[in-house]
């Protein structure tokens, strides 16, 4: 009531919030990053557009590390169980996570899946986001790290193009190099410059699934993040 | 198309603003989307309009503010254009956005009896 003039008229307030608009699932993916810190599980955000290599780049991930780092997935999938079927076959337990028409994956969806999938004693948690360079950036899961697959395939521009995914990037990898001498419009040089433009402390490696090219060095990258989940596990324990 | 869910957690933070005030109506929200932040300003404002009918935010104009990318020196604070390289030529280290990534919620004008 307008207790100014009594006229009885309601009060128009300005409320200041400055609330972040996503806070609700900010509060959801530091829940998911609580869990994996306390079992000492490094959760891997992978991200990239449709066909870039993600599942492959996964698959020849379980090969290598398969029998001796226990390692699972989530997988982010618009309709299908394909790219789950596919990670099991290559050893690795792993569930999908259908989305219906959603274009990435939010940290309850991946909250809710943690419910329903043997996590807690994994090494490795890969969370195999929705093929898709713009949506998924936005959405914090709760993971370690964002990895973003980028093909040799797509064009060396897609770093300038979508600057928001590789700028969360902790590390690009560029995959299907064995095609490079099939490509001779594309300069890896470029590629790179590009990711200068866009990430601040830009990391890259050149990996293929089919010949096996990189995939040393990025299980390197990945145990040297395991070892710091594994620290962090042991510091909060009782 | 991840607006429209940015669009329903807005919709949902100002009911519950509007439920603990006991509010009727909304007149306005005011909103800061950056430029980095992975949110199309045109394509918000579009979800928008298609998703406050029948909501709390039916009766509410947006506004909202875009929020320039700006990249600074992590350490000596110089500023580092968009589209260089985001390294300190003077120092030699990484940039870091001191702006441009905002998805916030400023401010709500209601109507409380």
């Amino acid at each position: 009531m307008c207790d100014t003039c009594g006229c009885g008229d309601p009060e128009i307030v300005s409320v200041e919030l400055h609330d972040r608009i996503l806070s609700g699932n900010e509060r959801t993916a530091a829940h998911n990053r609580e869990h994996f810190a306390a079992h000492g599980v490094a959760a891997i955000n992978l991200m990239g557009s449709p066909g870039a290599g993600k599942t492959a780049v996964l698959e020849a991930t379980a090969r290598r590390l398969g029998g001796w780092q226990r390692v699972g997935a989530l997988a982010g999938d618009l309709a299908t169980e394909h790219d789950a079927d596919r990670l099991r076959k290559a050893g690795i337990a792993a569930r999908s996570i259908t989305t219906g028409s959603a274009c990435h994956l939010d940290a309850q969806m991946v909250h809710h899946a943690l419910h329903h999938f043997p996590w807690r004693d994994l090494d490795y948690l890969f969370i195999e986001n929705v093929g898709n360079l713009v949506c998924p950036a936005v959405y914090d899961l709760g993971q370690d790290v964002n990895v973003v697959a980028l093909s040799v395939t797509e064009g060396e521009d897609k770093p300038l193009k979508y600057p928001v995914m590789f700028r969360k990037a902790d590390l690009v990898l560029i995959t299907k190099v064995d095609l490079l001498p099939h490509l001779p419009g594309i300069r890896v040089d470029a590629l790179v410059d590009a990711l200068d433009r866009v990430m601040p402390r830009p990391r890259y490696i050149g990996i293929s699934a089919t010949t096996g090219v990189g995939i040393e060095s990025w299980v390197e990258w990945l145990a040297t993040y395991r070892k710091k989940s594994a620290a962090v596990a042991a510091s909060i324990a009782p | 198309m991840h607006e429209y869910s940015i669009v329903q957690s807005l919709v949902d933070r100002v009911d519950a603003e509007v439920k603990s005030r006991g509010a009727t109506t909304v007149h306005r929200l005011s909103i800061r989307i950056g430029e980095l932040s992975g949110v199309d300003p045109e394509l918000l404002m579009t979800a928008y309009e298609t998703f406050r009918d029948r909501t709390v935010c039916e009766r509410a104009e947006l506004d909202l503010t875009i929020v320039a990318a700006r990249w600074t020196c992590e350490r000596c604070g110089r500023r580092i254009e968009p589209g260089s390289l985001l390294k300190c030529e003077i120092c030699d280290r990484p940039a870091i956005l001191a702006e441009g990534d905002e998805i916030i919620l400023d401010r709500i004008e209601m109507e409380v009896p």
